[in-house]
């Protein structure tokens, strides 16, 4: 797909202006601030409902862009507007992997009220916490994919893809 | 603004802004496909900067202690990985694009997390 040497040029440029954004959105919400997001996951004390105003919006604003822009596109078999193939897991089962790996990243994220975007974005801050997190979170990212690798398990269902 | 970004990055080149998705391509060190994740986090960490300039962003405080947070940090980077994606990757593209394996994911880890702030909250 990326014959265009031009397009493979906007390409990165794109990506890197949503990414970006992305980590302004995150500051922006105070999705960054694991006080807020401890204070989300709260149900019993004083809960912080402002968290998930930004997740509404933010999914508000996806769906409604991928019902009624992306997904006639998918459908009449157009590839993405820079001409690449969109990306989108194929796997549709509930398995075992998806449900396991959820809980234990729900065990982590409300243990310490940070997940992998904000903690990445936390990064700028030079902060010894952020920094440990962060290289413990890669060393779990990498003990997975080992143990995807070398499990006897069917995991091999979860295409790389698959995210 | 998130949603913004994400719908974006999925309209003009077809990936989705899953951020455990892109970090965990970046540890497989294979081919130059490893340019779009460098690509991203490079994004991601100059858009911090912007912003912890603009925002003057106090430095977060994390009151979890040491060992519980490379604990967390752990499971979070185990799970995300096992269970195929994260907050933005589920919770956002995931249910946007109204896939059942991302409504059951985010539902179980937001009850997982509450129940660990719980728990936590029972201890201190």
């Amino acid at each position: 797909m990326r014959t265009n040497p031009n397009l493979s040029y906007y390409f990165y440029i794109v990506v890197f202006l949503c990414s970006a954004l992305f980590a302004l959105g995150l500051q922006i919400s105070g999705m960054v601030d694991p006080q807020k997001v401890l204070g989300f996951l709260s149900i019993s004390r004083q809960w912080d409902p402002s968290l998930a105003l930004v997740l509404f919006a933010a999914l508000a604003v996806f769906s409604l862009g991928y019902r009624y822009l992306i997904k006639p596109r998918i459908d009449t078999q157009q590839p993405s507007i820079l001409g690449m193939a969109y990306q989108l897991p194929k796997v549709t089962v509930l398995d075992k992997p998806l449900l396991l790996g959820a809980a234990i990243f729900g065990i982590g994220w409300g243990l310490a009220g940070l997940c992998p975007g904000p903690a990445i974005v936390n990064l700028v801050h030079f902060d010894a916490k952020i920094l440990a997190f962060v290289a413990a979170m890669l060393v779990g990212i990498k003990i997975s994919q080992w143990y995807k690798n070398h499990s006897t398990v069917d995991c091999s269902i979860s295409n790389p893809s698959d995210r | 603004m998130i949603g913004f970004s994400a719908l974006l990055l999925l309209a003009y080149s077809g990936r989705i802004s899953g951020i455990s998705g892109i970090v965990s391509q970046l540890l497989i060190f294979r081919d130059r496909r490893i340019l779009f994740p460098i690509v991203y986090i490079s994004g991601l960490l100059s858009g911090s900067v912007i912003g912890l300039y603009y925002l003057q962003l106090p430095t977060p405080k994390i009151e979890t202690d040491w060992l519980l947070l490379i604990l967390a940090g752990l499971l979070v980077g185990f799970g995300a990985h096992l269970g195929s994606g994260c907050t933005s990757g589920h919770g956002v593209c995931g249910i946007g694009r109204f896939s059942v394996r991302s409504i059951a994911a985010t539902c179980t880890f937001l009850c997982t997390g509450a129940a660990t702030v719980f728990i936590v909250a029972l201890f201190t």
